[in-house]
């Protein structure tokens, strides 16, 4: 059993693990170095510089900007898509007409679980590209519709307004990811015993106890990491897609929807400055390992077996 | 669901599945069947079924407007955005199609989506069943390799990984792309299969070892196909996530003939603005989606259960 067991081994990780050696992990040692240099990623000579980069980042605006909007990011988009996609799966799963303490969901819910999984199939850049036109103040979808329905004087400059591009380019977001935690905590929700909820039920619980008492404390641990999940595509390519695509400039105007992932894409390839991008991009690791690292620590609660 | 009237403790035969659609009377009508009072219960009933219709609507519009947009004429959208197209106009289809090279994304896309998925599943599977399977020092260090690539923003790699690419002459290949979406698909992949290899039992393979197999035969010939069921869902989710990808090409791949279709759109989107063809670029989006989401109905239920088994493990 054990002749070859070694040669079989090393034969069968070298090719995976040597791929994701040289093109994921090579990098990232790599990025973090070139953050104390001045490569400018248009010549291949650079010299230490020691923490200059880190210095010119905290006194960078846009930095700032950037790292302000990813942090309202990670804040916002978990908490509403999440809340959103409890809801919406508590309905679906459980909130359905109880009589004779028998639990279901409500009416066409096996629609609603496949029409709200749309948005999860289609390319973020499909998505951003069918908001950027349905945003378009002159002949959007949505201000058609406001016209339509007698709103005329309300006709708002979507994108071009500082105050709305990010929180259009939050809706977006939130629009592509909720559907996907809607039948994820669906999953979920089967899984929780009946027998519980009809306990509940003929204690005389009603909708919002069973949901904080029984649904909730059930499905803590997919909570939790769809948490998780939802902060690191705010901090990632997802938010990098929409306000690439979406936004005028990108990021504007006037930064007021720059994100970190961004920056790091515009001074590197756009302002040829390899070495500064990196420093902001350690930047945007440091935050995202705080994020999970804080989540994991609130979140730890005594694990519920059923 | 049951419909006729049973006292408080009912018989549990209408509890089992909780997706099942419930024939009853609508509970907005008759809200004093609950067991407490009505008219609060009404209340709610409306109010949380009309979010989720609301929000059934939100989903659904933009996806049917760009449908219908696509057939419309460039004035036609201009004007009256919500209007519906007079005639069936395929014109614009056609447009995408050959003149904004909607053709050539689209091979463009099969050939890196292909050849990446294949690599991923073989890849990742050998890593896997090697980490499931095999006691030998460094196997924990490596699993967590692996896994590390889960969470850190892959826009912090990419800068150094450009100028790696540059150096091995990848940039700008379709071969390139394809290396790097297997690579950057491991985590997950391998994350997740290692998981579903420690599951399978150990028997069937001990069998075929004692019966002289090699390793690797025992791998392919026996641990692969049990392994199906993983390999499926592991599979639908890289499919969806390479076929949707944007960052990794937009960085890796600028020039113009190796473009993938979420670049090409995005491409399409800047060029068919300047000539005002809104036809043009609602026809190359539509068809961009519809493949997919025909299948997603299609395969719903392996599309639903690729996709979620990985946050639920």
């Amino acid at each position: 059993m054990q002749h070859g067991k070694y040669r079989f081994i090393a034969g069968f990780l070298v090719l995976p693990l040597g791929l994701y050696v040289l093109f994921v992990v090579w990098p990232f040692i790599q990025s973090i170095y070139y953050s104390f240099t001045d490569w400018t990623g248009l010549s291949p000579d650079f010299r230490m510089i020691g923490v200059d980069n880190y210095t010119r980042m905290l006194d960078d605006a846009v930095f700032w900007k950037s790292l302000q909007h990813s942090l309202l990011l990670v804040l916002v988009l978990p908490l509403v898509t999440l809340g959103l996609a409890l809801f919406f799966a508590f309905m679906i799963n459980v909130g359905g007409r109880r009589r004779n303490a028998v639990v279901a969901g409500v009416r066409g819910s096996a629609f609603y679980k496949i029409a709200y999984f749309f948005p999860q199939v289609l390319s973020i850049a499909i998505v951003a590209l069918l908001f950027q036109f349905a945003f378009n103040p002159d002949d959007g979808l949505i201000n058609a519709t406001l016209e339509a329905v007698g709103l005329d004087s309300v006709q708002p400059d979507w994108l071009g307004d500082p105050g709305l591009a990010l929180p259009v380019v939050m809706m977006v977001l939130i629009w592509s990811t909720v559907g996907f935690f809607v039948v994820l905590f669906s999953a979920g929700m089967a899984s929780i015993p009946k027998e519980i909820y009809e306990a509940a039920l003929l204690d005389g619980a009603g909708r919002a106890t069973t949901f904080f008492r029984v649904t909730l404390p059930l499905l803590w641990d997919t909570v939790q990491s769809g948490w998780v999940y939802m902060g690191i595509l705010a901090l990632g390519a997802e938010s990098f897609a929409v306000v690439q695509i979406m936004t005028v400039g990108p990021g504007g105007p006037d930064y007021s929807t720059t994100v970190l992932p961004l920056y790091v894409y515009q001074a590197a390839f756009r302002d040829g400055q390899a070495a500064y991008a990196t420093t902001i991009g350690v930047a945007l690791l440091v935050v995202t390992l705080a994020f999970a690292a804080i989540v994991m620590r609130l979140g730890r609660r005594e694990r519920l077996e059923f | 669901m049951k419909t006729t009237e049973t006292p408080p403790p009912a018989p549990l035969d209408g509890a089992r599945g909780p997706a099942k659609i419930d024939s009853g009377p609508r509970p907005t009508g008759r809200g004093r069947e609950g067991d407490k009072g009505g008219g609060e219960g009404t209340v709610l009933n409306v109010f949380s079924h009309g979010v989720l219709v609301i929000w059934a609507i939100m989903v659904v519009l933009p996806l049917l407007w760009a449908v219908m947009t696509s057939f419309k004429t460039d004035e036609a959208i201009l004007s009256s955005p919500w209007s519906l197209p007079d005639s069936l106009n395929f014109e614009a289809w056609g447009r995408a199609w050959s003149q904004a090279h909607m053709s050539e994304y689209f091979l463009n896309t099969i050939i890196v989506v292909g050849g990446s998925l294949i690599g991923t599943l073989v890849l990742g599977s050998m890593a896997a069943y090697v980490l499931a399977r095999f006691e030998f020092p460094g196997n924990r260090f490596v699993y967590y390799l692996f896994l590390g690539g889960n969470s850190f923003p892959i826009m912090l790699a990419l800068v150094p990984l450009f100028y790696v690419m540059n150096n091995l002459s990848l940039l700008n290949t379709l071969h390139g792309l394809i290396l790097v979406y297997i690579a950057y698909s491991l985590p997950f992949t391998v994350f997740f299969l290692t998981a579903f290899f420690r599951t399978l039992p150990s028997s069937v393979a001990e069998a075929a070892l004692i019966d002289g197999a090699s390793h690797a035969r025992t791998f392919f010939q026996v641990m692969l196909p049990m392994a199906r069921p993983g390999l499926i869902s592991v599979g639908i989710f890289n499919f969806l996530g390479q076929w949707n990808q944007y960052m990794l090409p937009t960085v890796l791949n600028t020039e113009p003939d190796v473009k993938v279709l979420s670049q090409g759109l995005v491409e399409l989107a800047t060029s068919q603005g300047y000539k005002g063809d809104w036809s043009g670029l609602f026809a190359g989006l539509v068809m961009a989606m519809l493949p997919v989401l025909g299948a997603y109905i299609v395969f719903q239920r392996q599309v639903v259960s690729g996709l979620t088994a990985g946050a639920l493990k």
